[in-house]
């Protein structure tokens, strides 16, 4: 109803701000009940106080952020220090994501400017073919990513049988493989943001930037890759805010021996540590942190879009 | 990882039954990954018309953890171990089974009908037990494998090519078995010791898997790993050459059991299959099955005599033997830190 009255010529501001509200209702709803209502309980929850094995009891306690921030030794009863056990959890997260990016974006970006510049009629084909493994779930790609790199497994099968090395490299179980089930993971949404910024780049561009003699290095670093900044950083963030969280890799391929921030929170809800306020406080703080890194993003891409026109 | 495709399977099993068959008999089980043959679920349905739908956990506190969150009052049953027994009675989640409610309740094995975590079995009947320790595999390591210093102080032939449980109860309790401390001590020495052994002994463990802990040692991946005794004879069967340790410091024992749940959806059809389960020749079934142990008198006529006779389900004479037990909430704040420690 709302909607026809601004359809009509003679709608005024007014009635088709109305229609807008009205129309944004749904969108709300959704973000209310699945974004901002589980938040609202996280941050209840990590400032209440942790009932044995699990649960919360009512009272309001800061014990899980002391937990994080403060070290009172094996018994709780030292002074405090600083805690560093979680900032090394944490630090070790966003450096095996950090890793997984860079190696996400290595490979991506060639991926995606191949695509991108295939006649138009078979890009969807390639597209197609980037997203077949993906149909797959997630946890069978990371197992089979094990049974690949395993000592016995055929990469070391081929590389001893190529004579390359005599005894098998041992992957499994190693920060690098989890990196490497990190970057499989999710090394579509690397490519699919490049390709879009690099299909909708004007190549007569670069064809000018020629015609005025800049080398092929130079057009890239400073035509290209302004021109698909956006879709770069749109990548690296889908990549990296994912990883940061997550905690099947570091399991089947990390060998558990390490939490990461998604292992550590896992922990606090199935655990046998059964403390739900610290899980809810490693959250937020881990929440915010993402937040934090994508504000700073955010700011850079505006300034910059400024700073371009 | 098989479990999480098992979960989900089964959690999309549980909404199609739930619409679909509203009006049919059926029963909620809420169990452990691989640890029920298809066919008795089958048989049961066959016998009393009562279908069965299956949800799964990889280990008891993350059963605990669901049922917290809210999943009381979906299940009818579940399968805690003997410790979360204790623990779930005493968050009052179990529901009382009145005498005279199980037909075959005499079933029972004496020794398993007056046990600490359930005297006179008011709420739980034995599914199977078995023990904690480890296995070796032969071909890679011959020496001797009767001590716990295969696992915390190893040999360097299996330094770096070791498995243990991910799981705090089990390799907290392997470690003061080897140090020969209590179980959940609350001696502030004994606890540093402890603190010490595991930290000291990760840099030879190269993985903490649980699920895949019979996996790793079939596949070569590993040399050694902590592992079941029924899941080692798997690992056998399979064609690894590993030997299942009876360590001279002892080992642990434990045991499974079907509960009854406070607000049981289907009780009725609970209690049906809990004598089920209680029936000689159909925990027999399960035990071929398993490879484990049963709680129940009349098994042993059915077991196929590989079971009977194998080296995992016979210790030697003299092998001592613990049930991991409930530490109170001071000393499990301690255990917490110390696997956080070792695992940051």
């Amino acid at each position: 109803m709302a909607a026809g009255a601004a359809s009509g010529g003679s709608a005024t501001t007014d009635t088709y701000k109305e229609a807008r509200n009205w129309l944004l209702l749904p969108s709300w709803a959704v973000l209310g009940i699945f974004v901002l209502a589980p938040v609202c309980m996280m941050l209840v929850y990590s400032f209440l106080t942790k009932e044995f094995r699990g649960g919360v009891i009512w009272e309001p306690s800061l014990a899980a952020y002391d937990q994080f921030f403060f070290d009172r030794g094996l018994f709780g009863d030292e002074p405090a220090k600083i805690e560093w056990t979680y900032i090394t959890i944490f630090w070790r997260s966003i450096w095996q994501a950090g890793a997984a990016t860079l190696l996400s974006l290595v490979i991506g970006f060639p991926t995606a400017y191949f695509i991108a510049t295939r006649p138009e009629r078979v890009r969807p084909f390639w597209v197609f073919l980037i997203t077949i493994p993906y149909w797959v779930n997630l946890l069978i790609r990371t197992v089979s990513m094990k049974f690949l790199l395993r000592d016995q497994g055929p990469l070391n099968d081929f590389l001893i049988g190529t004579g390359l090395i005599d005894s098998p490299i041992h992957i499994v179980n190693t920060n690098f493989a989890v990196q490497l089930g990190l970057f499989y993971s999710y090394l579509p949404f690397m490519v699919l943001p490049i390709y879009a910024a690099v299909e909708r780049y004007n190549f007569s561009l670069s064809e000018a930037a020629a015609d005025l003699y800049a080398p092929k290095w130079v057009t890239l670093r400073r035509i290209v890759l302004p021109a698909i900044k956006p879709g770069v950083i749109a990548g690296c963030i889908l990549v990296f805010v994912p990883s940061m969280g997550s905690f099947l890799a570091p399991d089947l391929l990390g060998g558990a021996k390490n939490f990461m921030i998604g292992s550590l929170i896992e922990e606090q809800f199935k655990g046998n540590a059964g403390n739900w306020p610290f899980g809810a406080a490693a959250s937020m703080i881990l929440l915010t942190m993402v937040l934090i890194i994508l504000l700073i993003f955010a700011r850079q891409q505006s300034k910059a879009e400024n700073g371009g026109s | 990882m098989k479990t999480m495709l098992k979960t989900t399977a089964a959690a999309l099993a549980l909404t199609v039954g739930a619409t679909a068959a509203a009006a049919e008999e059926k029963v909620v089980l809420y169990h452990w990954f691989e640890y029920m043959p298809q066919e008795l679920l089958d048989k049961f349905t066959a016998e009393t018309g009562i279908k069965v739908t299956m949800d799964t956990f990889d280990s008891n506190e993350a059963m605990l953890a669901s049922l917290k969150a809210g999943a009381i009052g979906t299940y009818d049953l579940s399968v805690p171990g003997d410790y979360m027994v204790a623990i779930l009675k005493n968050q009052g989640m179990l529901d009382t089974i009145a005498d005279g409610e199980l037909k075959n309740k005499a079933n029972i094995s004496d020794q398993w009908l007056d046990v600490d975590f359930d005297p006179g079995r008011m709420h739980s009947i034995p599914y199977q037990w078995g023990s904690t320790s480890f296995s070796v595999n032969r071909d890679d390591y011959q020496g001797d494998i009767q001590s716990t210093d295969i696992l915390f102080n190893p040999p360097e032939e299996l330094k770096g090519r070791i498995n243990v449980l991910d799981s705090q109860a089990d390799v907290l309790a392997m470690a003061s078995l080897h140090l020969g401390i209590p179980q959940c001590t609350n001696d502030r020495e004994q606890l540093k010791a402890l603190n010490a052994l595991v930290q000291g002994a990760k840099e030879n463990w190269t993985s903490f898997n649980s699920d895949t802990a019979k996996e790793v040692l079939v596949s070569g991946d590993v040399s050694a790993g902590m592992i079941w005794n029924g899941f080692s004879a798997k690992a056998r069967a399979e064609g690894a050459n590993v030997e299942y340790a009876y360590p001279e410091q002892g080992m642990l024992v434990w045991m499974d059991n079907i509960v009854l749940l406070k607000d049981a959806p289907n009780r009725e059809n609970a209690l049906k299959f809990l004598d089920f389960m209680l029936e000689p020749e159909n925990v027999a079934a399960l035990t071929n099955w398993t490879q484990y142990s049963a709680g129940v008198d009349g098994v042993s006529d059915h077991l196929d005599e590989a079971l009977r006779t194998s080296p995992e389900n016979n210790p030697p004479a003299g092998v001592s033997t613990a049930f991991i037990q409930v530490c109170d909430e001071q000393t499990q704040a301690v255990y917490d830190t110390i696997w956080t420690n070792l695992k940051k």
